[in-house]
């Protein structure tokens, strides 16, 4: 359990100094502050912006982990690390619930632009939302052997998950295909803010994702280990 | 504390390590030499639990290697040709994380990089340093803990003459603190310099194992003399009664600039053994 906060210390530090994984992090939530503030269009939804930034966030966070875990095995510290007697586990741990609380960090910059009532609703959905991220993020993660293979594939996978839901508002046929995704299915979540929003399908709809991706976690680790 | 019976190792069908026997005792610097290829990272993989084998015994400290405990663990310190470390991070903070990893207090970090000459280099990322300096890094992250058995993998591989003096003497301070350290390397100078007991690698058998001086010394069948002659001629004699008389003749007349035995060295003796150079030309 020690390694654990040891490795989430370490990537603290680590991030501090690497701008690029810094601008993912952060890119969304700025964006959000400032477009929210900045822009005002009559008819426009309230709260346009926080809900279509936060579902890009949720794609995103899944280059994130794909990069660090890859940028590790490239540069052979990961092997270092386990033979420093850091269990595989411990090292996933640190690293999921590292990215974890930094997105939620910058899900929290963005809580500002939500109405009160609804702060810890959005907080929940999109805890709920990074997790699943992570977890697939974590699979490419495993699966590639460095970051450049590690990018190539984790980007098609942000995209459809990060920006299908932005394309689905304009195409019914890209919505029907979508709405598969947890990412639609929490951007619709987000669009009415409230529990009764939360159907039978999407909660379903975002199981069944839930346990691809576990399962496709398991198979990879299995099959791949770590390194 | 290290042992090895009949071990054996395949990749695809091909024999990597064909029966290989060790035997490492305390306090010993085991040096496994042999050229690119042989087989000694594979072999020093095994022995690091990092590969698994195909059959035989693998013992360290009396354990089966599969078998060690995280504590056991921590009393073995690796360092591999590849390791990377922490490019972002400065050496303090590259050391604070395995400091902490293995419980060693913080104030051991800026020791360790005093002892391994990177006192001044503490907050410089380590994506600045250079080669060497790299080197001497990894060095303190596997020193720090005080491990009582050390793996090194080619330690000094691409370094200049110097860093690598330097890194013996690293390695030699180990050995009189009661390290045991098992280390490749295809270079013949550090291994005559640093070890106790040489083993020669090629094609994953071992073909030859003892001190440098007594491999050397089991090799010398030539036993000549070997003049060099103040006309620029060299001279080679058998070491005879007649030539011991035209050694003296020549000596007397002023006539021989150098004069030296013509023992083996590790080179040569690999050579003799499996018509192959340690080194690359």
């Amino acid at each position: 359990m020690k390694n654990i906060g040891i490795i989430i210390k370490k990537q603290i530090k680590d991030t501090m100094k690497n701008t690029a994984v810094l601008i993912q992090f952060f890119i969304f939530p700025i964006l959000t502050l400032f477009m929210e503030n900045a822009i005002d269009i009559e008819d426009m939804p309230s709260q346009y912006f926080v809900k279509l930034f936060s579902v890009m966030a949720i794609g995103m966070s899944t280059t994130s982990v794909a990069v660090i875990i890859s940028e590790e095995k490239e540069k052979n510290t990961l092997r270092v690390l386990m033979m420093s007697n850091v269990k595989p586990w411990e090292y996933l741990m640190g690293i999921g619930i590292y990215v974890w609380t930094i997105c939620m960090v910058g899900a929290g910059l963005m809580a500002t632009c939500v109405d009160s009532e609804d702060v810890v609703f959005y907080l929940g959905i999109m805890g709920v939302g990074y997790m699943l991220s992570i977890l697939a993020g974590a699979c490419v993660g495993i699966y590639a052997k460095n970051q450049m293979s590690a990018t190539s594939l984790a980007m098609p996978l942000m995209m459809i998950l990060g920006f299908l839901p932005m394309l689905a508002l304009f195409n019914e046929k890209i919505k029907s295909i979508a709405k598969f995704f947890y990412t639609q299915q929490i951007r619709t979540i987000l669009d009415e803010m409230s529990f009764d929003s939360i159907t039978r399908e999407s909660v379903i709809i975002v199981v069944v994702n839930m346990i691809v991706v576990i399962a496709s976690f398991f198979i990879l680790f299995r099959k791949k280990g770590l390194e | 504390m290290i042992k090895c019976r009949n071990l054996v190792k395949s990749f695809s069908g091909n024999e990597v390590i064909s029966g290989v026997n060790l035997d490492i005792g305390k306090g010993e610097i085991f040096g496994l030499l042999g050229p690119s290829g042989a087989g000694k990272t594979t072999l020093i993989k095994i022995l690091t639990g990092q590969l698994d084998y195909d059959a035989g015994m693998v013992s360290v400290m009396n354990k089966d290697v599969q078998d060690l405990s995280g504590e056991d663990k921590k009393q073995i310190g690796i360092m591999m040709d590849q390791f990377g470390v922490y490019e972002r991070l400065s050496c303090i903070d590259n050391l604070k994380v395995f400091a902490d990893i293995y419980d060693v207090p913080h104030s051991r970090v800026k020791e360790i990089l005093g002892e391994v000459g990177l006192g001044a280099a503490g907050k410089k990322p380590a994506s600045n340093l250079s080669k060497g300096m790299r080197a001497r890094l990894q060095l303190a992250r596997v020193f720090m803990h005080s491990p009582k058995i050390i793996f090194l993998d080619e330690p000094t591989s691409g370094l200049d003459p110097m860093t690598q003096k330097q890194i013996h003497k690293l390695i030699l301070e180990k050995k009189k603190q009661g390290c045991t350290i098992f280390l490749t390397t295809h270079n013949m100078e550090e291994a005559a310099e640093l070890c106790d007991t040489v083993a020669l690698l090629n094609e994953g058998v071992i073909v030859d194992s003892g001190s440098p001086e007594e491999t050397c010394r089991r090799y010398n069948h030539q036993k000549k003399i070997i003049l060099h002659l103040n006309t620029g001629d060299d001279l080679e004699l058998p070491q005879t009664k007649a030539s011991a008389d035209e050694i003296y003749n020549l000596m007397k007349d002023g006539m021989i600039e150098t004069i030296h035995s013509s023992e083996p060295n590790l080179e040569t003796v690999f050579l003799e053994l499996t018509g192959r150079k340690l080194e690359a030309e």
